[in-house]
Formats: C-alpha cells, structure tokens, sequence
C-alpha cells in the first residue's frame, strides 16, 4: 500500500501559514507515489476557510471542527489526531511553537518515529527515512536514518523547502464526527499580546544587531555608538533580552520582531534559524564575527571575521572623521 | 513541592568552534569547553525559586557519562538539594525516545509534582519533555516562561509563541514542562558555593538499577540514528573582507554608503 503522509495546517485568522504550502514539497521528497492529505484542526468558520483554500494545495483535507480545538492546545490536538490518523502515518508537521509542543508527545503516542527540526529530505531507502538536520545552531549537519516502519512524526524546519504554488483540486472532508470528546488536563486561558516599546525596529531602514558576542552589558553602548553615527537603530538577538540588557521589542527572530531593514549590521551573532527567522526582505547583511565558520556567513553579504570589541570602536570612529 | 530538573552537559557553542572529525562519526571532541545546556540552568533556577517560595526539594537528574557528574554539582552549588546520575554503557546511541524512557524509569522510582527540562539543547531537538510526559501520561506545555503556583494540585504556565507572545494555560498537577530562557536570570555560581558540593554523594544509577531492558534503549532501541557529522555544501557565502582593520573600515564605509547603510 502507498505510504501514507499527512501535513497538519498550521493556521492564524483564517488563514493559513507558509508553512502549509512547504509541507506538500516536503512530503514529495519523502516518496513521490506517497498519498498526502492535509488536516485542518480548529473551531468554527476558520476551520471551513482554511480547508477551502487548502484545498487547492492538497488533493486530500481533511477538516476537524471541534470546540475543544478553538484555543491553541497541543495535548486537545494530540487526542484528536490519534483518533483519526492511521496505523504508521507519516505526519508532517512545521518546527513551530505548536510543533514543539505537539509532535514529541504525538509521536509516543503513535508509537512511531520522531525526528524534529528537519532541514533536508533525502528520501525512502526500503523503510528508512534518510533526513538531514543541523546541530549546534547550525554550526554543522547530519544525516539522521529514521526508521518509518511504524509510522513517523517529522517536525519541518520553516523554509526550509520552497513552496512550489502548484495547484490542484482537492477534496475536502469532514472528519469532526470521528473526535467525540476530548478533555485535555492543560486549559487554554488566553494570549497575552507582546509589549511595545520605546523604539520601533521594524520600521529602521538601518539596523546595527548585537547578539551575545558583545559579552557585556556595558558594551553595548560601541553598538549604539556605530548607530548614532550612521543613523541607525540597535537591535539584538535573543540572548541579550534574556539578559535584560536590552529590553524584549529590540528582539529580532521568530520570537521577537519580524524586521525589513535595508541594512543589516550582525555584531557578534551566530546566524540561529530562529534568529534569521526574523530578518525579511533580503537586506544587505554584514556579519562581523570572530569564528569564521559561525553560520551567519553563509547567509551576509559581507564579512568581517575579527573582534567586534576592537573593530567596532575603529570603525565608528572612521566614520566620523570621514564626515 | 517535589521538583525534579533534566539537565544535559554540553559543548558550550558561544565558546567553541565546532568541527567534524576526520572520518565524520563526530565532532572533535578533545579540546571543547562543556557547560550546562544554557536552557537547563533556566529550568533549575525557576526550580529553585519555586522550592524557596512553596517549599519542598529540587533533584536535578542526567544521563550521561562520568563526566556528566560535574553539571549536577554545578547545578547542587545553585541550589538544587540532590543529584542523580544516570550511567551505563547500553545507554549509548539512545535516541529521544531511549533518554525519555530512561528519564521515565527513574522518575517512577520517585514522586514529583513538577519535572522541567530544558526547551532544547545542543542538537536542538526539543523532544525529551514532550516525549516523557506522553510516557507518563502527564500534562505537558513547552516553552514556558511563566510559572504560577494556584495551589497543590494547579499551576498557570506562559509558554512563549511567535512574535513574542505569550499563550496562559492551566495545568493539573502533576505535569511536565520544558522550560524557555528569559523565564528568570540564573544565579551566579561561585567557586566557594562549588566547594561546598565538591563532596556531596550523587548515586549513580545503571540499567538494572532502574529494571530498564538494555534492548530497549542505546543504539539497538533507536528509530532514528544519527549516521554522521558534516559540513554542508558552502552556499552563496559572504564577501569576507581582507586586510588591516583600517582598510577593512573602508572597504566597509564604502559598501554601507552604497547600499543606504550610512545616512
Ligand atoms: C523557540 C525558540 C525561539 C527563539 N527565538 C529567537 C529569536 O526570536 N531571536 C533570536 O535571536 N534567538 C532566538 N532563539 C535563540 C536562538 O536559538 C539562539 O540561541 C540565539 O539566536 C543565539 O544568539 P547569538 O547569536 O547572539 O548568540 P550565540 O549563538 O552564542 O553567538 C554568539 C556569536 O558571537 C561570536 N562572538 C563572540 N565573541 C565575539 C567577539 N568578541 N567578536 C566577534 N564575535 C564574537 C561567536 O563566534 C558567536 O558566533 C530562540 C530559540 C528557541 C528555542
């Protein structure tokens, strides 16, 4: 029998995330002869929206109309899904929030494989899935051979596949009969919107990021002075808000801000998936950095492999005599 | 409250250079500084803060080697109250699946109301806590970066979400949870409070120890396995600059006027 592959739609306001247009490509990579359905889970009109517009991506959905799947609720979707899903699917799903959350716990439940965060697909070899991940925040890559004879859970890096817009017409069905009760012990309350603040990065056209490679609170102020003098704006990586060195809305990534900039300046910033994921319109990146192999190279336009704490200070000061 | 922390001894990456060995079975491991998985020390210090509030013990439990022992100090000179070391040979090539269930064994030996782990480390799989509490059939939420004590049997939880938000959930006790950094700072460690450690006993816990079926777990248990280490193809890659630092500043004054980056 072909195998059977499945894409779990992510989906905010009636609409769904890029991700649901990558997952199709990815599940082509697995196995071309593959059958591939989409699950849409949710409540209320959402729900039939996603799935129509879904449906020109996916010849197969399926839609689960539930009120216990109205909030974001990683343990509400897992029982559902193990209602409905097959005995060795393959389920695809993004390396998201919800991702996290959902498929380490979804794929002990399938008693199938589980492989996170994948960036590459090499396809089948008899039951072998061969994959391809990163570690060490993508400072180097492995092949990963997972063994799909019990079905497998595959969290997707986003991005990581091109969506192709190929389009189809497929069916859509209506599977929210099959769920009957669900009573997750995790209640979802509400969402708490993140603060504003004081500077709004995604509006600089210049932005100078420091990440934890300017070592010290202190330190800060070479990058603020390198902005001053080309008017720019500072933001920063993940690891100096959690430092309290700067405060949450100068956090660019997939957890902070999602910024535009014409000019990127990465002081001290390895280049982290989660990082990048914040970084859009494709900028003229410059990366300085004292590792030459830190991932953020492949990534800049230009680079400068030396101490930031030495070079930056010079740097502005060049500038300013140069004005 | 009865907490017990995951913890993981790792290559510190904002301090090493990480390289494939030759043959690509690993990283060059020989000259790496190891720390605590940064997410951890995150999880341990909320732990620490929730035993000084409610009262109760903080364990903090790893799988690793001999030389996994040193983080559990590290992590007791905080202030977690006891360590376990989780050690044997058959417990090597385990995947997520093989650490979660080791992880599980030991803790049906004891009785938590709260297990952290952090929300990832090195190979930033973020797998060990979802996959144990499914095991355990507990509750779980990851990324968490709030945590409210309601009474005995409930917690409120934030779990971090894109753009920064933060989701509020309600958990019964017991549950696990992975723990997102930000969610407290992590107090300072100083020599002395590592004295202080330096002879406390931490049991070290095998297989048998633990009624794990060696089968099960390692390498011959594993789904998925890691066949090798490598760097992948170079792709379009920066301009790197060349020269003495003042030719560098005006090669790169030049490429900043030309493409708007200096006003
Ligand atoms: C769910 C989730 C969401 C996340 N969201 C975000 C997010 O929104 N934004 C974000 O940034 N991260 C996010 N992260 C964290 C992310 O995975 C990385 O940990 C983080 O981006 C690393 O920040 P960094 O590059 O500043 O630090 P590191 O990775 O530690 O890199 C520091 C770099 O500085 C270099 N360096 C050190 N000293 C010097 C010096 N003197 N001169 C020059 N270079 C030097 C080092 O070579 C290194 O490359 C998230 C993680 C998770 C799990």
């Amino acid at each position: 029998m072909a195998l059977q592959i499945f894409a779990l739609i992510a989906h905010k306001n009636g609409a769904a995330d890029d991700s649901a247009f990558e997952l199709p490509v990815a599940a082509k990579a697995i196995d071309t002869a593959a059958s591939v359905t989409a699950i849409v889970c949710g409540a209320g009109a959402d729900v039939d929206a996603v799935a129509q517009a879904i449906a020109g991506t996916y010849p197969n959905v399926w839609k689960i109309n539930h009120p216990a799947l109205a909030h974001p609720n990683a343990e509400a979707l897992r029982l559902a899904l193990t209602k409905i899903l097959p005995k060795g699917a393959i389920v695809l799903m993004a390396h998201d929030t919800l991702g996290m959350d959902l498929g380490p716990g979804l794929s002990i439940k399938l008693d199938a494989a589980f492989v996170p965060d994948v960036v590459g697909i090499e396809g089948l070899d008899g039951s072998i899935l061969k994959l391809i991940r990163q570690e060490f925040g993508g400072q180097v890559s492995t092949h990963i051979h997972c063994d799909i004879t019990d079905g497998a859970v595959i969290n997707v890096r986003s991005g990581s596949f091109q969506a192709t817009g190929e389009t189809v017409s497929g069916a859509v069905a209506d599977k929210s009969g099959e769920i009957g009760e669900i009573q997750p012990k995790r209640k979802y309350i509400e969402t708490v919107v993140a603060e504003v603040g004081d500077v709004d990065i995604t509006k600089a056209d210049v932005l100078v990021s420091v990440g934890r490679g300017i070592e010290d609170q202190e330190n800060i102020s070479i990058a603020q002075e390198l902005a001053d003098a080309i008017g720019a704006v500072v933001s920063c990586s993940r690891p100096i808000v959690d430092a309290k060195w700067l405060e949450k809305s100068r956090q660019v990534g997939t957890s902070g801000k999602t910024v535009k900039p014409k000019v990127y300046i990465a002081l001290g910033i390895s280049g982290s998936f989660q990082h990048l994921g914040g970084l859009k319109g494709n900028p003229f990146i410059v990366a300085v950095n004292k590792n030459p192999k830190a991932p953020i190279f492949q990534v800049a336009d230009v680079g400068v492999v030396t101490n930031l704490l030495e070079f930056v200070p010079e740097l502005t000061e060049r500038i300013q005599e140069k004005k | 409250m009865e907490i017990l922390v995951c913890v993981k001894r790792v290559p510190d990456t904002a301090e090493n250079e990480i390289v494939v060995n030759s043959s690509g079975s690993d990283i060059e491991r020989a000259d790496l500084v190891y720390s605590v998985n940064e997410w951890d020390n995150y999880a341990v210090e909320e732990a620490i803060q929730i035993r000084d509030r409610v009262g109760g013990t903080v364990t903090v439990v790893t799988v690793g080697d001999e030389e996994s022992e040193e983080v559990l100090r590290r992590e007791m000179a905080m202030g977690a109250d006891k360590g376990i070391l989780i050690s044997d040979d058959a417990f090597a090539g385990s995947d997520g699946k093989g650490i979660a269930a080791i992880l599980k064994a030991e803790i049906e030996k004891g009785k938590y109301d709260l297990i952290l782990t952090g929300a990832q480390a090195d190979d930033g799989a973020a797998q060990v806590g979802g996959m144990l509490a499914a095991m355990l059939d507990l509750p779980f939420a990851s990324l968490v970066n709030k945590i409210e004590i309601v009474n005995d049997a409930t917690i409120q939880v934030g779990r971090e979400v894109e753009g920064g938000n933060q989701e509020i959930n309600e958990i019964s006790l017991p549950c696990v949870l992975s723990i997102q950094t930000g969610i407290n700072e992590p107090r300072y460690v100083g020599i002395r409070g590592i004295r202080k450690v330096a002879s406390v006993e931490i049991p070290v816990h095998k297989a048998g120890d633990l009624g794990i079926d060696a089968g099960k777990v390692g390498k011959a248990g594993a789904k998925v396995k890691k066949v090798d280490y490598f760097i992948p193809p170079a792709g379009k890659g920066a301009e790197i600059l060349e020269g003495s630092s003042e030719e560098i500043a005006d090669k790169l004054i030049e490429l900043l006027k030309a493409k708007g980056g200096i006003k």
